[in-house]
């Protein structure tokens, strides 16, 4: 019997994602305690300030770790520009920085709090006897006071670690890799083998850190040097086995960046594949927001990425109305080469535009057609959409052009919205136009005849330092206009069987295979 | 006679945080070097409270403390009490710290040489008479009560003051330890030529112990003499009071002593 291929692929990418995973956790933990330790040691003789940093810190932990994670991007792309103003050198708003400053900001309640009860928590007869034998403040607070609260303080450090390398999954989607990429990609493409194996990852790597603090915490309380120092070994093996692989990888040349869906995962992979296949060393950074990527290849953080036109048509130049294509990319062709440098290689082949969709039964029984039609009954419907569709302009223009009002809007993950259709628990969805999945539910995609929607047309963009990459130019674009929509959907509905040879990777390989064979067959 | 004073209380005020009600009022007295003072009073008669004024744990609110003529006020506090032993109320041993480690404190404050203290700490136990080989590597929770406040004891005396102050040093012993301790303490004083004031709340030991005794009430020193006058004495009804239990009991033990006594 042969072995699962999804997970070999998992224990594959287990260098790249532990490494990026062990060192955005390491950074955060030091951050936070070089941080929230002095912090509580001067909150110390100071009620009102301590009372309002544990209140700070409590109010840290409730913001969801996502969102948090998702504020830090902002406001450091604003300091970024604001430095690169100032002094003429940006940063990354990027992966690294965001995440441990976020994961940082999550580790902070427990050491704080710790560090705080466990020095209050020392009995005044031993205080008033450090004094009593002529220890400065100072002193007291080394060889009494903090020796007497290490364990607390260490139980608080353990605690911390153990959240900072839960949260640290999250940190994916904001461009830091990590073990969270797996859950995402698996998410995304149904690849439950890759979510299990993530979340053991994680659960385990966590495990494993608690265990060896809490061998160095019973071995404070129990002044027991060996257990100190054997904690402190597994501690430093852990870590360092995590890191070691990452770092002896090497960096590719060429970072193909992807965002959270399936397509995108398959284009990457495909990208990926065509680069390597020019002998080029390529890496991916996958499961970037959709307001997150465009930045990235601005600053070339990542080297290329597939697009749609729509979406910076409506986000970033943000128009509303609807000119033939044709017109739609050539401006938008123009529009990044003259604010970013980036380049645009070419269109794809197909669109992927958001699509109002219905079960063919039901819009039969109904007379349904078009958008126009749905507007008789739609007071009385309910529609589902992904995170970004109802804040889009589209849905404002595809609501004004039709008068339309549902009874009920719902958001969910995409890959819920099929069977939540399918199960009638809502009426429409806002599904995407290349995706599989309409086929596979029978449904169908409602007409637009005033053409609210902008089109879609999926494009390749190069980042600036790359426009001029002969070597990468060359590799790609075989690529542009080779992919129809039917071709789109089928590789789309391979990657999202949940079988096992439904990886993103091997969607884009029969992808490849298929491009070859009409080529071959067309000339 | 000043020159002589190791310890000098003129006047001395004190409140009770921000109450006007006070704990000490107008205490003066002079202790002698190489003297052993007891000071006796129930509890919140405020002899923890003056006990602590002397090293400067505490501040008086009115009135001047001396140690060797100088104005306490005017010390550094942290050198005054690394030069002043201090025997804590419940011992305040550092449960961290081994026992070598907490007799070791003030001279490893004092910056002594690390070959030097090890020296030092073998001595104060054999003085202290806990076996050198078995206790220096023990931590206080090991130890007995009794075990426990002789290592209070070298702790207090490592660096070789010349006073020592002992806040109920044998409060929680059983009476066969606190006895033995008490002899001990009492040698130690006279052989390393301490200026001793304890605080008890038992009048007998205070009476066995020291060679003079001054009874604190309500904040106020009602009387200050030998044991010996004070035994006599029967001016101050509160003394009295005091004095009763240890004489009935000195009367009843002699009495049974001499009705068992085989003629």
């Amino acid at each position: 019997m042969s072995t699962d291929p999804r997970i070999a692929e998992a224990f594959a990418r287990l260098p790249d994602y532990l490494g990026g995973h062990v060192l955005v956790s390491v950074l955060a933990l030091a951050l936070g305690l070089a941080v929230s330790f002095p912090l509580a040691l001067v909150a110390r003789d100071h009620p009102k300030l301590r009372q309002l940093l544990l209140a700070a810190a409590s109010v840290a932990q409730t913001i969801p770790g996502l969102a948090l994670l998702a504020l830090f991007y902002p406001l450091l792309l604003a300091l970024s520009a604001l430095s690169e103003r100032m002094i003429g050198v940006g940063f990354s708003a990027l992966g690294l920085l965001p995440s441990v400053l976020a994961l940082a900001l999550y580790s902070m309640l427990p050491v704080l709090r710790n560090t705080v009860t466990g020095l209050a928590g020392i009995e005044p007869a031993i205080t008033e006897a450090a004094r009593g034998v002529g220890m400065t403040p100072n002193q007291s607070l080394l060889m009494v006071e903090l020796p007497l609260a290490l364990p607390v303080i260490m139980a608080g450090i353990r605690t911390a670690a153990v959240w900072v390398i839960g949260t640290a999954t999250l940190s994916t989607p904001i461009g830091q890799t990590s073990l969270g990429n797996y859950i995402f990609t698996g998410l995304q493409t149904q690849n439950w083998v890759f979510v299990l194996f993530g979340c053991a990852a994680a659960a385990a790597l966590a495990l494993l850190v608690d265990q060896s603090l809490g061998q160095i915490e019973t071995g404070l309380r129990m002044r027991s040097r060996a257990r100190v120092y054997g904690g402190a070994i597994a501690l430093v093996v852990v870590v360092l086995g995590g890191l070691i692989p990452a770092l002896s990888h090497g960096r590719p040349a060429y970072v193909v960046g992807a965002k959270t869906f399936t397509e995108q995962y398959i284009l990457a992979s495909l990208i990926d594949q065509r680069l390597t296949a020019a002998g080029l060393t390529a890496g991916r950074r996958e499961g970037l927001g959709s307001s997150v990527i465009l930045n990235a290849l601005a600053s070339g953080e990542i080297d290329a990425y597939v697009e749609y036109s729509g979406t910076l048509w409506a986000n970033q130049l943000h128009r509303t109305d609807s000119p033939p294509r044709a017109e739609v990319l050539a401006a938008i062709s123009k529009w990044l080469a003259d604010t970013h440098g980036i380049r645009m290689l070419g269109d794809l082949g197909f669109e992927n535009a958001y699509a109002l969709a219905m079960r063919r039964e039901r819009a039969q029984a109904l007379h349904i057609r078009s958008i126009a039609d749905l507007a008789h009954y739609a007071t009385g419907m309910s529609i589902a959409g992904d995170y970004e569709f109802f804040a889009r302009p589209e849905w404002a223009a595809i609501r004004k052009a039709y008068d339309l009002s549902f009874h009920e809007q719902r958001t969910m993950q995409p890959e819920f919205m099929y069977p939540a259709i399918a199960a009638r628990d809502v009426d429409v969805i806002a599904a995407y136009s290349s995706d599989g999945l309409i086929a596979k539910y029978d449904l169908v995609v409602l007409e637009d005849p005033k053409h609210a929607i902008p089109p879609y047309d999926a494009i390749l963009l190069v980042a600036p330092k790359r426009a001029n990459d002969l070597k990468l130019g060359d590799a790609l674009r075989p690529l542009v206009g080779a992919i129809d929509v039917t071709l789109m959907r089928e590789a789309n509905l391979r990657a999202s069987t949940g079988g096992s040879d439904s990886s993103a990777a091997a969607a884009a390989g029969w992808l490849w295979e298929e491009i070859g064979k009409r080529k071959g067959g067309g000339k | 006679m000043t020159e002589s004073a190791a310890i000098a209380f003129e006047s001395v005020v004190t409140n009770h945080g921000d109450d006007r009600e006070r704990t000490l009022d107008d205490v003066s007295f002079v202790v002698k070097e190489r003297q052993f003072l007891a000071i006796v009073g129930p509890s919140g008669s405020g002899k923890t409270t003056l006990l602590r004024l002397v090293n400067r744990l505490g501040d008086p609110t009115a009135g001047t403390i001396r140690v060797y003529g100088e104005d306490v006020q005017t010390l550094d506090p942290v050198l005054l009490r690394r030069r002043i032993g201090y025997v804590f109320q419940g011992v305040g041993l550092f449960p961290h710290l081994t026992v070598a480690e907490n007799i070791g404190i003030i001279p490893k404050l004092l910056e002594w040489d690390a070959a030097l203290i090890d020296a030092r700490v073998d001595t104060l136990l054999d003085l202290v008479q806990l076996d050198r080989a078995q206790y220096r590597g023990r931590f206080p929770h090991e130890l007995s009560g009794g075990e426990r406040q002789r290592v209070g004891v070298a702790r207090a005396i490592a660096a070789e003051p010349k006073i020592v102050l002992m806040d109920e040093p044998f409060g929680a012993l059983d009476p066969l330890t606190r006895d033995a301790l008490g002899r001990d303490c009492r040698r130690l004083h006279d052989e390393l030529g301490l200026t001793t004031v304890m605080i008890t709340h038992d009048m007998l030991e205070a009476l066995l112990l020291a060679d003079r005794v001054i009874v604190l009430r309500a904040g106020r020193v009602i009387a200050d003499d030998t044991p010996r006058a004070l035994a006599a004495a029967n001016d101050h009804s509160y003394v009295q009071e005091l004095m009763e239990a240890p004489r009935r009991q000195a009367d009843q033990l002699r009495a049974l002593m001499s009705r068992e006594r085989p003629t």
